[in-house]
Formats: structure tokens, C-alpha cells, sequence
């Protein structure tokens, strides 16, 4: 069975898109989503509506990890491989971190290019695959 | 205001010897104290950094270094600012000597660090960003360097030779500096043949995390007069947070704060520069040396500019002519720098301290800037966390 790694973070579907919170008396919106209080200075809000983010955005920047990152991220296989972090600005002002896309690496990336929001498996645990999140380069 | 005098500073040497921090601490402590003159039943207070990977006793840094030195009595504090920690705990220690709650202050920081990248301690925390940043994306910290490092490349040209420059000034200028852990040349060909950690930076673009530890003593005017001390005073100690909406990415969050109006608010990094030049009442043209955070080689060249040395864009102009060199215009990390040091967390915004102090003093030997009269270090740490701190003679 497959499943997000975390809850209420994204939508899976064929258009998958971030769930971001907007604070219900300033509209600031936040990622990742929030509770309890808005983190605007001068407001006191405290609730919060979910809004889907756009999905698609421009390269900020962007690298790659040769080395396995330490835990708790947790290797999808072994021996370990690569993969590229991309942070891609949105329409809405927020600059959001993710992966990239299986398949795709350094090379396939500039900045100021076009990506979109897709969900691939993370790794695999006992329950099943566990889903994020990731960056693909708009062809 | 007047500033508080830097009565003594001393370090125990940077390595990787695995040995307890308090070990370390007490080396540097001592060597701050003897340097100063002073005994350490004379002081009045001590403030610890403290060091999150070496369990209760480094929660309570300065308690573990009062007991570890004899306990005297003295009132005590402990600072966590992530990398900025040294410079908090020094701001600590100023702030009690101006409001006359105290006359000397030791502070010390000191760490023993693990091998590899700094990672979250161990346990499933999903409501904290450090540890969701591994978990979700294996973002470490070289993840984030090489982002802005790229950012430049794109922005300014920068090439990744400029990036190896960095690295080969810097470890010219530690070579003889006996607290530093790595003492040898480095060239460019060899800093780019090394393995790509986190494209575009290589393993010798990034700084290693090391054990070590530092220690200041801090007195008031009145002590230093008394005790003809303290040639060096500390003109001031930014500590300055974020201003919302954080728009450039910063550790460990996964996320930027939404940004909607015009960009032309400084960037955080520059704002810590700006609250500690307006504190001090002097301006970039009036630093003669500074100490940046190389955490990576291309950081560096983002603080040039960040702290004023340069416009926007024209640090790699300034590294490639020689001019942050020492014997250049403005020489940067005369001590080698993190890439000579490598990062041991809580004692490392000291060591930028006792390196100005030494560099204002005239006693920084083979690595002197000569007549330098007014020093700046940088620094920045993870959860909005940065510092600056001027230091003048």
C-alpha cells in the first residue's frame, strides 16, 4: 500500500499540488501547512483555511547529493544513488524545497526554468511505499 | 556607550581527538584567563555555549565549565544560538558588564563533534523542521550552501574556480596559525579534483566539523583601567533575527515566508552587518580586517558584500586582484577561516573574536594585517540565528 509520508502536506492524484495554510484573518499563506498561530508580526490571527499551491513554478536554485545524507533520511536503496534538491519558487511568493524527480539530475536543471509538482515513492517501510513531493522539469 | 574591554583571550587548538569538551574548554579558558591576567576566583560571572551533542553537561555549558574550573560562586549562564552560540554568550556577558552586574566575565565555548555532516540528534520528531529536512528531503547543510553557491554562479558569473580561490587564500593564510587543524597549502586543480559533495561545491569548498574551544574574558572600563587591560574593546555584538517574510532560504526550514510586496529590504545575512555597524557608530570603510563564515568558499564571498566590503557582485573581483589577502585592501579570515578550522559550533564565533583581538593587538605573527585598528567577524546559524561583533583598538 502506498501512502504520503506526511499527512496533509500534499494531494496525490493526477495533479498532485502542496497544501498550504492561509491564515483566515491576514491571508498570509504558509508552507508547510500551520497551526495554532500566524507567523505574520502584526497579526494575531490563529485559524487557518488549507489552499492548494500552484503547481508550477521557476528554479530558484538547485544541487544534488553525492554523499548519503546521514539519518533519519532514509536511503530508497542500496547501494545508495545520487538525487538532486531543487527550491522552486511559486506564483504565490514562496520559495519550496523538494527533490527532483527520479530520473532527472543537475544537468536538467537551470535556474529560472520551469518545474512542476509530481508525488513518487520516498522509500518503502513495513506499511508499504511511503510518497512525497517532487520537482520535474517541465519539458 | 563606551565599550567593554577584552581583557584575555586563549583556545585550545582545533582537531578531531575525541576527547570530553569541558576537556577543551578548560584549556581555552585557561589561556584566556592567563592571557588576561587574571585569576579565575576573580571571576564574577561565566557564560557557556552550548554544545547539543554531548548530552546534559553540554546543556548546561556554563555551569559544566564553572565546576570543571572550581566552583567560586560566580553567577552563571548558557547560551544556545546554533553557530551564532559564541557570540550570544558573549552578548550575555557585555550586557551584565554595561548594566554593572558584573566586572570580569569569562565566556567559553567548546565542542566535540562526530565524523561526517552535523545531523539531528536521534528520535522521530515530525513537528521539527531539522530533523523533517533529513527525513523528507536529505537536505543537510552543504544542500543549502551549494544552493546559494549556485545562486552566485548565476547571479555574478562566479566560476568554480573563483569558489577553489577561496579555499587556496584561505589556507595560505592558516598555514602557521598553530590553533588551526588543517596547516597545508591548498591549490585550485586540487580543490576542484575533489569529490563533488553537493554540485557546484566539492569536498575542499566545504568546511569540516571539528573539536575545539575558545574563551574570552571580558572586563568593565573600570576593571580594565584599573588593571591597565583591554587595549581591544568590543564596540558591538549584533544578534539581530529575521525580518518577515523571510524571503531566501534559509537552514533548516523547507520553505521560504510568503513575499508579496517589493524586494528591496536587506537580506538577513546583511541585516546582522547593518545592526552591528549602526551599534558601533563606524561603517565598512572603516574595517581594516574581517572574520566571515566560510562555511563553504563561496559564503564567503556572499558576506564580502553582505557586510559592505563590495557591492553586490563584485567579490569575486576583490578575491581574483588580491585584495582579501592578507597585505590586500581588505583582508578576509586572516586565521584560515572554517576552511582552515573546520566548525567546532559553540566555541567558533569566539575564535572569530580571539582572532580579531590577537589581529588588533599586533600579536597575529606571520599572519599579521598591519595596523589593523578596527576588526569585524560574521556569522550566521541555523533557525534565523546570526551574529557580527566589531571590535576596535
Amino acid at each position: 500500500m502506498s501512502a504520503p509520508v506526511v499527512d496533509g502536506w500534499f494531494t496525490t492524484g493526477p495533479e498532485p499540488a502542496l497544501l498550504g495554510s492561509s491564515c483566515t484573518t491576514c491571508g498570509t499563506v504558509f508552507f508547510p501547512p500551520t497551526s495554532g498561530f500566524c507567523r505574520n508580526p502584526v497579526c494575531d490571527g490563529s485559524a487557518f483555511a488549507v489552499t492548494e499551491l500552484s503547481r508550477r513554478g521557476r528554479v530558484w536554485s538547485y544541487t544534488d547529493a553525492q554523499y548519503r545524507p546521514p539519518p533519519p533520511y532514509l536511503p530508497a536503496s542500496d547501494p545508495y544513488v545520487p538525487f538532486a534538491l531543487a527550491a522552486v519558487a511559486l506564483p504565490e511568493g514562496l520559495v519550496v524545497l523538494g527533490q527532483v524527480a527520479d530520473g532527472f539530475g543537475v544537468a536538467d536543471l537551470t535556474i529560472g526554468a520551469e518545474m512542476e509538482l509530481v508525488v513518487e515513492t520516498l522509500y518503502a517501510d513495513e506499511t508499504g511505499d511511503r510518497t512525497t513531493w517532487r520537482w520535474r522539469p517541465v519539458r | 556607550m563606551t565599550g567593554v574591554a577584552v581583557a584575555g583571550v586563549g583556545m585550545h587548538p582545533w582537531g578531531k581527538e575525541g576527547r570530553l569538551f569541558t576537556e577543551y574548554g578548560v584549556v581555552a579558558a585557561r589561556a584566556a584567563l592567563a592571557d588576561a591576567g587574571i585569576s579565575w576566583t576573580d571571576v564574577d560571572l561565566v557564560v557557556g555555549g552550548e554544545t547539543v551533542r554531548n548530552g546534559y553537561v553540554g546543556y548546561v555549558a556554563g555551569s559544566t565549565f564553572a565546576q570543571a574550573l572550581g566552583w567560586t560562586g560566580a553567577r552563571v549562564a548558557t547560551s544556545y544560538a546554533a553557530c551564532a552560540t559564541g557570540a550570544q554568550a558573549l552578548d550575555t556577558a557585555r550586557a551584565r558588564i554595561l548594566a554593572g552586574l558584573s566586572e570580569v566575565a569569562l565566556v567559553v565555548g567548546a565542542d566535540t563533534t562526530p565524523k561526517g555532516f552535523l545531523a539531528p540528534n536521534t528520535g522521530e520528531r515530525w513537528d521539527d523542521p531539522d530533523w523533517l529536512r533529513f527525513r523528507l528531503l536529505g537536505m543537510t547543510n552543504p544542500a543549502y550552501f551549494a544552493m546559494y553557491a549556485r545562486r552566485r554562479m548565476h547571479l555574478y558569473g562566479a566560476r568554480s574556480e573563483d569558489f577553489a580561490q577561496v579555499k587556496a587564500k584561505n589556507a595560505r593564510h592558516g598555514l602557521t596559525n598553530p590553533n588551526a587543524r588543517f596547516r597545508r597549502e591548498s591549490s585550485v586543480a586540487e580543490v576542484l579534483a575533489s569529490p563533488m559533495v553537493s554540485d557546484p561545491l566539492h569536498l575542499l569548498d566545504v568546511c569540516a566539523t571539528s573539536d575545539g574551544a575558545a574563551a574570552v574574558v571580558l572586563c568593565s572600563d573600570a576593571y580594565a583601567r584599573a588593571h591597565g587591560l583591554g587595549e581591544v574593546r568590543i564596540r558591538a555584538v549584533s544578534t539581530v533575527t529575521p525580518t518577515f517574510p523571510q524571503r531566501v532560504l534559509d537552514l533548516p526550514y523547507l520553505a521560504t515566508e510568503q513575499a508579496t510586496g517589493a524586494e528591496d529590504a536587506p537580506v538577513f545575512r546583511e541585516s546582522i552587518a547593518l545592526a552591528a555597524y549602526e551599534e558601533a557608530g563606524i561603517g565598512p570603510d572603516d574595517v581594516d580586517v574581517a572574520e566571515v563564515y566560510d562555511l563553504s568558499t563561496a559564503l564567503e564571498l556572499d558576506w564580502m558584500e553582505d557586510l559592505g566590503l563590495c557591492p553586490r557582485g563584485e567579490a569575486e573581483h576583490l578575491l581574483r586582484a588580491g585584495e582579501t589577502t592578507i597585505g590586500g585592501r581588505i583582508p578576509v579570515n586572516p586565521s584560515g577561516g572554517l576552511a582552515c578550522f573546520g566548525e567546532a559550533v559553540p566555541a567558533q564565533a569566539l575564535a572569530q573574536v580571539c582572532e580579531l583581538t590577537w589581529q588588533l593587538r599586533g600579536q597575529a605573527g606571520d599572519r599579521q594585517v598591519a595596523g589593523a585598528r578596527v576588526g569585524i567577524t560574521a556569522n550566521q546559524g541555523m533557525f534565523g540565528h546570526g551574529s557580527a561583533v566589531v571590535l576596535t583598538r
